[in-house]
């Protein structure tokens, strides 16, 4: 019987893998989005067995409460119900499945050939580390992504807002 | 069976491209966004293995954290953009929107 932790990773690495694969050949947008769901949280499971626990949460409340929200909003306000059917149409497959195993060729070769310096680790939770690196090495950066943030916010909302013309403005 | 560096990276890069698969096929620009995710999540993987496995301390962490505060922020303004132009065009297939075509 192989340990738990082997067991724990080849599930999670199915989940992904096959919800990826979903988002990648659905021919139904909406199923593409919500497999997406399945990869989001496959990939927060496989950060916990990284001893990453904060971004396993992050994860989960950002891209699933937050991104996977906003793209089935994007889905509903875009596709029209009569071409629903097709709804994610696809061009140029042979070509792309050239390109894309050439780079996994590439990656595999890279990722197997190289003698990378790695040992296993027990896990440890990691968050008191990354909350501490946050408010002493990483602090302006930290700051930066805030306002990186609220510039994005403040722009979805301009872009996305339907401009209303007041009766007092002119052209 | 001992689950080491390369089982992530494998599973990264596997994800990595079936995220440029969905980009380079799909013809509805939302779809094209997923597959940005994908390759967005993909390569945060790859940090926090390498962080994991090699590197030591939480900078990889650090950087994952950025990916997803890019990602959001990336999600957030093109879905808007994608709003916008399916308000002008009433489509979001990408090889219907050729306005710009010489």
């Amino acid at each position: 019987m192989p340990p738990l932790s082997a067991i724990a990773f080849l599930g999670l690495a199915a989940l992904t893998l096959g919800s990826a694969g979903i988002v990648a050949f659905s021919k139904n947008i909406i199923y593409s989005s919500l497999a997406l769901l399945g990869t989001f949280t496959g990939i927060a499971g496989l950060y916990i067995t990284l001893s990453a626990d904060f971004l396993a949460a992050t994860q989960i409340l950002v891209y699933v409460g937050g991104t996977l929200t906003l793209i089935l909003f994007a889905v509903m306000l875009t596709s029209r119900i009569e071409d629903m059917k097709v709804s994610n149409p696809r061009a140029g497959l042979p070509a792309a499945f050239g390109l894309v195993t050439l780079v996994l060729l590439v990656l595999g070769k890279v990722a197997t050939s190289t003698p990378w310096p790695s040992e296993a680790k027990p896990a440890m939770p990691s968050t008191a580390k990354l909350g501490h690196a946050f408010l002493t090495e990483y602090l302006l950066p930290f700051e930066l992504g805030s306002i990186v943030l609220l510039s994005a916010m403040v722009g979805a909302v301009v872009l996305a807002r339907r401009a209303v013309k007041r009766a007092w403005e002119k052209g | 069976m001992e689950i080491g560096l390369v089982h992530y990276l494998s599973v990264g890069a596997v994800l990595f491209g079936l995220g440029l698969l969905t980009v380079m096929t799909r013809k509805n620009a939302v779809g094209i966004l997923l597959g940005v995710e994908l390759i967005l999540n993909a390569a945060a993987l790859n940090f926090v293995a390498f962080e994991h496995f090699v590197a030591g301390g939480v900078s990889g962490q650090v950087f994952t954290v950025f990916i997803i505060v890019l990602a959001a922020s990336e999600a957030a303004i093109a879905l808007a953009i994608v709003l916008q132009v399916f308000r002008n065009y009433r489509s979001i297939m990408a090889d219907r929107l050729t306005s710009l075509k010489g």
